[in-house]
């Protein structure tokens, strides 16, 4: 909440928290501080389900190189399945 | 100064106060044994929420000689762990500057209603507990001094101005009734050099007391000893300028 540079995206999927799996509604991208990665900021991104209170959330701290090849490479691999006939 | 023949001994627990709008807010709280009268000094955490090093820091001051109180701002977002809860709260864009202040505010009339309080109250924050910490001792009296650890987000261009955040602190700087010690890092990125600059020029014009320290070779959040941003000369140097400070401007 620093930066401010946050942004909500619903996400259909399931996550492996604290507890166990449990269905994920939301992820939350920012560009802020992280908790763990040893940087001023990170790209932070959070797979949470509101609804079942602050715990039920799968953390990942990003750099921005990491941050940019996983998007390029989530494209890429539907992408290539879209071309495979598997989507 | 303490001596090795001095008693020393200290109560540390966790307290619930009324904060905005009456909610339940938990606060750690630790202060000295014995009668007093002591200081009294509101704690505001940092982003990464009511976290263990705010718990140690509250303990830090009791230990210093002050009644230290740190509220959880991020009561409203839930229990659970810190992270969790602070990262909750991130998603939203931080906590409403109005709930902030009035949770703070509250916290100084707790510790002000204390028998064992001198009737002399500051506050200290970090990271975004140092905006905090200069936004409601510009809106709200009976704060006697400020310390602002890096507090980013005190000079807010307009176009990152937003519901929660609709006014920056500086623009309150007129009302400002409490001297100020400012710490920083040359190489931060918020607050920037500029931006203290800034802050700094806004305290001049109105004619506030204040004293600013800039230190070279370290970022945002130097104090803290379990992040890579820790700088052991320039932390040190810097909680010494805050006792220094605190011992001038809260004693009777």
């Amino acid at each position: 909440m620093c930066t401010m540079l946050v942004k909500k995206v619903p996400v259909e999927g399931f996550g492996r928290g604290t507890d166990g799996w449990f269905d994920m509604k939301q992820a939350n991208v920012s560009w802020d501080h992280p908790f763990h990665a040893p940087e001023e900021h990170a790209l932070n991104i959070d797979f949470v389900n509101e609804s079942y209170g602050p715990g039920a959330r799968v953390a990942v701290e990003l750099s921005v190189d990491g941050a940019r090849q996983l998007a390029e490479t989530i494209q890429s691999v539907l992408s290539e399945a879209e071309d495979r006939g598997l989507i | 100064m303490y001596t090795t023949d001095q008693y020393e001994g200290m109560l540390a627990e966790t307290v619930a106060l009324r904060g905005a709008d009456g909610n339940r807010v938990l606060a750690y709280c630790a202060r000295p044994l014995g009668p007093g009268p002591f200081p009294g000094m509101v704690l505001v955490h940092h982003m990464p929420g009511w976290d263990e090093w705010y718990r140690e820091a509250t303990r830090r001051f009791a230990h210093h000689g002050y009644v230290a109180i740190s509220p959880n701002l991020y009561e409203r977002f839930g229990h659970g762990s810190p992270e969790d809860v602070a990262a909750a709260v991130r998603a939203d864009g931080g906590v409403p500057d109005d709930q902030a202040v009035a949770d703070l505010e509250a916290s100084m009339h707790y510790l002000r209603a204390l028998p064992y309080v001198n009737g002399k109250v500051g506050i200290f924050g970090t990271c975004s507990g140092g905006r905090h910490a200069v936004l409601v001792a510009s809106r709200v009296a009976g704060f006697d001094a400020v310390v602002d650890c890096w507090g980013g987000g005190v000079v807010m261009p307009t176009d990152q101005l937003t519901p929660q955040r609709p006014v920056a602190p500086i623009d309150y700087t007129a009302d400002l009734n409490s001297p100020v010690l400012g710490l920083f890092g040359a190489e931060d990125h918020s607050p920037t050099v500029d931006d203290v600059a800034v802050h700094e020029a806004a305290l001049e014009e109105h004619g506030k007391d204040f004293e600013f320290h800039m230190y070279e070779g370290a970022g945002h959040g130097f104090f803290y000893y379990h992040r890579p941003s820790y700088r052991q000369e320039q932390a040190v140097d810097g909680w010494e300028k805050i006792w220094a400070f605190l011992g001038q401007k809260l004693s009777n």
